[in-house]
């Protein structure tokens, strides 16, 4: 055979390219899986109980005993931090997901139904969206009192209104495709069109908004906590811990180690998120 | 009537384009693909060379290495390209740069995503021609101008202000080709330039193409799937298969007489327009698929499809070598001497299928229309409707086929949309078996869908991609309770797979998992799951390979047979059409312009638009193309947006009088034989004259 003399160059090796291509979605994962663990066993790995005062040792610098010192109260910085991680991941969890799936449902039915219901759900979508989130996530929360549950719902009040979006423009492009042309004269029922034929091949990029999004309500919980409204003291969480430390310029741990925890969550989940992404879009994927 | 084609082509002129041995591999996961592998050509100046070839034969990857547009992980990994003498393998990429659209230019052929929406085309042309130092901007702007008058563009001064979403897919074609011989370029490699287009407007721009060819001795590269349309611009022509050129030759000496097996297949497997119906309809089409590109065979890579292998062919693999003077093929048999026979059914008279007693209609629509409006400009604006179905009556009788034929837009696609009622019409009634539809709920449907299902047009987006082919075929089952599920399901649909010739073990695959034709396999099983009576079938063979199509068609023909369907087809292929049906409806603009018996629309069309539709279609026949008198309709359809006064036609009828401002009924002017023309009959293309505003045009 002619073609025997010919020599096909070796494609770059499979570690390379796996590397490249998703080598900062596994940093990603893997900082936000050691949060995770952090948080399961806080318990456990904290070296001090979060909520012990110990005025006679209060404001001490990071040192072998304290290793990220101490707070104003004499707390140790290190045992909150861990605790806190709890507070920050479910607050950002539970948002995300029960907002994602009360937005995609909303997004789906008005898309999915069209005509005067897709109009309503529609215009309530925008009504919620004309409010700044934060502004108006401080007056639910200002209104229904101080405490995480209620911070939480003041937040996914504000939160499924971009999901509803998303997940209708997904859905509406779904719904023209012909195999949900074919499964209208094959009579199948509506919920069923929906649940086996729209809501699986529209479900993609919603997956890579919630990952992406999980650091982004991590923040805004903790913006909330900062402003005062999210968690109960002495509850440990990152946003309440800055603020305690927003007047110490001296003591610059207390404010710094909770800030640097909140960045580097946020980081991990982008970087997640974008590997999702990837992931999940096939043009991406056959570089 | 003498070949102008001779002229330019000169067996002496000097290539402009030699390739030889281009390999071209793509580097993926599961390991190097060959997609070029070794092909070699040359064009000499002012010469039009065709690429014919299945999707994955490499044709479009031979083009995009040519100019070096490809991209990692494609690479080419050997091989000479030379253009104009200079190796175009070993140019910087400032030189490239400098070749790419100006003594180098292409067409792809995607005429909707080919053009910067944001910009307006005089920009883009004369930005074109500015960048390469040809033209200073004001001569650039004129010559745009004339450029675009040239292309046919009419009034281009007024035109080439606007931004490409104003104007049609052939019209945006123009502007491409326009664009690629902007910098007077010495070779057009044109991929594909007239798949996305009708065939009214094909046959423009392949005018066109032949036009620019002979007033500006440009060499044409033109890539298609079509031996048509190859045969219709293109002097020789090279047949690729599985990487490779399997034949090179005068396009008319490979037409006529083919000396691979795989180019004998190709012309076999496409229907004819111009040639008499066999009694029997089957269409000679080739088993099974192009080798795997990861796992080609050692010998020659046709041979496991090849109706006439030998012994030598399974070992070892044919060089190209020259089987007559002129003629290359690569092929041990034909090498041997041996001919390829003519396929059946050639020749033998057409027994008109019998249909003599009336029978009750299946399926009667009467006065159809349907109005979609569009979302308002902003609140007071006036309301904009979209006119796609404009008052049609049909009848469809039980057995039989019926095909509707139109360009794209004429409201075919709607037309099937209604029936099957996915859309609800504005007025009109659909009478289904006795039982009134057009406007009854979704619900009331429901048990009537067992009975009426539809095969769509793009197998890729018919199939979820989330359910395995199992589940797609036994969903329906269960939704009517026709089966319960598990074992029972599981049979019928194992039954459905055999049905429609698939391997039923296939059912827990995805459809990723298959190619075009075994994905619209699937969705006929889909189709006939219910035990349906009617099925319309929405261009369900234009997305695929001939080979593929031909193979379809042989489905659909013995499934009709075997289960006595009823067939509503729609297709813009007209060769299609009469080959595969009974009757015959030809709409414009949501309008039936015509409806008769096959045989007799196709054999006397009483329509001028009939008449001009059948004549743009391109024949495989160099000769035939020499005699057949072609009239080429001037223009597009009007839009839907305000339809015209008076007959629809009107604005691009050859014979429109005035008496054409008052709409002419649809009437009937032999037994089954209606059409809406004030003038039926009176329009030949044999005796169309210039005069008449056409451009009447000898081959």
């Amino acid at each position: 055979m002619s073609g025997a003399s010919i020599t096909i160059p070796a494609a770059p090796s499979r570690r390379r390219r796996m590397w490249r291509r998703y080598g900062l979605a596994g940093i990603g994962a893997g900082i936000v899986l050691a949060w995770l663990l952090v948080a399961l066993l806080a318990p456990w790995i904290a070296p001090y109980n979060p909520d012990f005062v110990d005025v006679a040792n209060r404001l001490q610098p990071p040192s072998a005993t304290h290793w990220l010192g101490t707070d104003a109260l004499g707390r140790d910085c290190f045992s909150r931090l861990l605790w806190g991680a709890r507070i920050s991941l479910l607050a950002g969890f539970t948002v995300v997901l029960l907002g994602a799936l009360f937005g995609t449902f909303v997004g789906m039915v008005a898309a999915y139904a069209r005509g005067w219901v897709d109009e309503a759900l529609m215009r309530l979508t925008d009504l919620v969206l004309c409010f700044p989130p934060i502004i108006l996530a401080l007056a639910i929360a200002a209104a229904l009192g101080i405490g995480t549950r209620n911070t939480i719902i003041a937040m996914l009040v504000v939160w499924w209104p971009k999901f509803a979006r998303l997940a209708r423009a997904l859905a509406l492009v779904q719904r023209g495709q012909e195999y949900v042309e074919a499964a209208v004269v094959l009579g199948l029922k509506p919920a069923r069109i929906l649940g086996r034929h729209i809501v699986p091949n529209a479900i993609g990029p919603l997956v890579v908004l919630v990952t992406l999004d999980v650091g982004n309500a991590i923040i805004t919980f903790a913006g909330l906590s900062f402003l005062g409204l999210g968690v109960v003291p002495p509850t440990p969480e990152w946003g309440a811990m800055v603020a305690e430390g927003r007047e110490l310029v001296e003591q610059w741990w207390v404010a710094t180690f909770p800030g640097l925890a909140i960045l580097s969550i946020v980081l991990g989940f982008n970087f997640l998120g974008d590997g999702v992404r990837d992931w999940l879009d096939p043009k991406a994927r056959s570089r | 009537m003498k070949d102008k084609r001779a002229i330019t082509s000169n067996p002496d002129a000097p290539p402009v384009l030699e390739v030889r041995d281009l390999r071209t591999v793509f580097l993926t996961d599961a390991g190097p693909v060959r997609a070029v592998d070794g092909v070699s050509f040359t064009v000499r100046a002012g010469e039009t060379l065709g690429i014919v070839g299945e999707s994955g034969s490499g044709k479009s990857v031979t083009a995009l290495s040519l100019l070096r547009l490809l991209e990692e992980p494609a690479r080419i990994i050997g091989g000479e390209v030379r253009f104009q003498g200079r190796d175009v393998l070993a140019m910087s990429a400032e030189e490239l740069r400098a070749l790419r659209g100006d003594s180098m230019a292409m067409v792809f052929q995607d005429p909707m995503t080919g053009l910067n929406p944001v910009i307006r085309i005089l920009r883009q042309l004369t930005e074109h021609m500015v960048a390469h130092g040809r033209q200073t901007p004001q001569v650039a702007k004129r010559r745009a101008i004339s450029l675009l008058g040239r292309m046919g563009i009419t009034a281009p001064e007024r035109t080439v202000t606007s931004f490409p979403h104003q104007f049609s897919g052939g019209m945006r074609q123009r502007v491409m080709l326009a664009m690629g011989f902007a910098n007077d370029p010495a070779l057009l490699i044109a991929d594909e330039p007239t798949t996305a287009l009708d065939v009214t407007i094909q046959a423009q721009i392949l005018d066109l193409l032949r036009g620019l060819n002979e007033d500006f001795g440009t060499a044409i590269l033109l890539i298609s799937h079509d031996l048509g349309v190859i045969g219709n611009v293109c002097k020789r022509v090279a047949v690729m298969y599985a990487g490779e050129v399997v034949e090179e030759a005068p396009t008319a000496e490979v037409l006529a007489d083919p000396r691979h097996p795989y180019a004998w297949a190709l012309i076999n497997a496409v229907p004819r327009i111009d040639q008499p119906l066999g009694a029997d309809r089957r269409l000679t089409s080739i088993e099974g698929a192009p080798p795997d590109p990861l796992n080609l065979p050692t010998g020659c890579r046709f041979t496991p499809r090849c109706p006439f292998k030998l012994a030598k062919c399974e070992t070892h693999h044919p060089p190209l070598a020259e089987v007559a003077p002129g003629r290359l093929a690569r092929c041990w048999v034909t090498q041997a001497g041996q001919v390829l026979p003519r396929a059946g059914g050639a020749g033998v008279p057409a027994s008109p299928r019998e249909r003599t007693e009336p029978r009750q209609p299946l399926l009667s629509v009467r006065n159809l229309t349907k109005h979609f409006p569009l979302p308002r400009d902003s609140l007071f604006s006036p309301q904009r409707v979209v006119h796609a179905v404009n008052g049609i009556d049909l009848d469809v009788a039980r057995g039989e086929t019926l095909g509707i034929v139109g360009e794209s837009g004429c409201g075919k696609s709607t037309l099937a949309r209604l029936i099957t009622r996915i859309h609800k019409p504005t007025s009109g009634s659909i009478t289904f078996d006795g039982q009134e539809i057009a406007q009854a709920s979704a619900a009331a449907i429901r048990p009537l869908r067992r009975r009426m299902q539809m095969v769509f047009q793009d197998p890729y987006a018919s199939l979820n991609p989330r359910m395995r082919v199992g589940d797609i075929l036994a969903e329906p089952l269960i939704a009517h309770g026709l089966a319960r599920r598990g074992a029972e399901a599981r049979e019928r649909v194992a039954e459905l797979l055999s049905t429609v010739g698939l391997n039923p073990a296939w059912a827990s695959r995805f459809p990723h998992e298959f190619s075009g034709g075994q994905r619209q396999r699937i969705s006929i099983a889909r189709a006939l799951a219910l035990h349906p009576d009617l099925v319309v079938a929405d261009e369900p063979i234009s997305a695929l390979d001939v080979n593929i199509q031909a193979q379809i068609l042989n489905l659909m023909l013995d499934l009709q047979q075997r289960l006595g369907l009823t067939y509503i087809f729609i297709a813009h292929d007209l060769a299609v059409v009469r080959h595969l049906c009974d009757r015959v409806l030809v709409l414009y603009l949501g309008k039936v312009m015509e409806s008769a018996p096959s045989a007799e629309l196709f054999a006397r069309p009483l329509h001028p638009y009939t008449s001009v539709l059948l004549s743009a279609v391109p024949v495989p026949d160099v000769a035939a193309q020499q005699t057949r008198r072609r009239v080429i309709l001037q223009g597009e359809p009007p839009s839907t947006l305000a339809l015209p006064t008076g007959c629809p036609f009107r604005s691009r009828c050859p014979i429109a009088r005035p008496i054409c401002e008052t709409p002419p009924p649809l009437t009937e002017h032999a037994p089954g034989r209606w059409a809406a023309c004030h003038f039926p009959g009176a329009f030949d293309p044999q005796e169309a004259s210039p005069r008449l505003g056409l451009h009447g045009l000898a081959c």
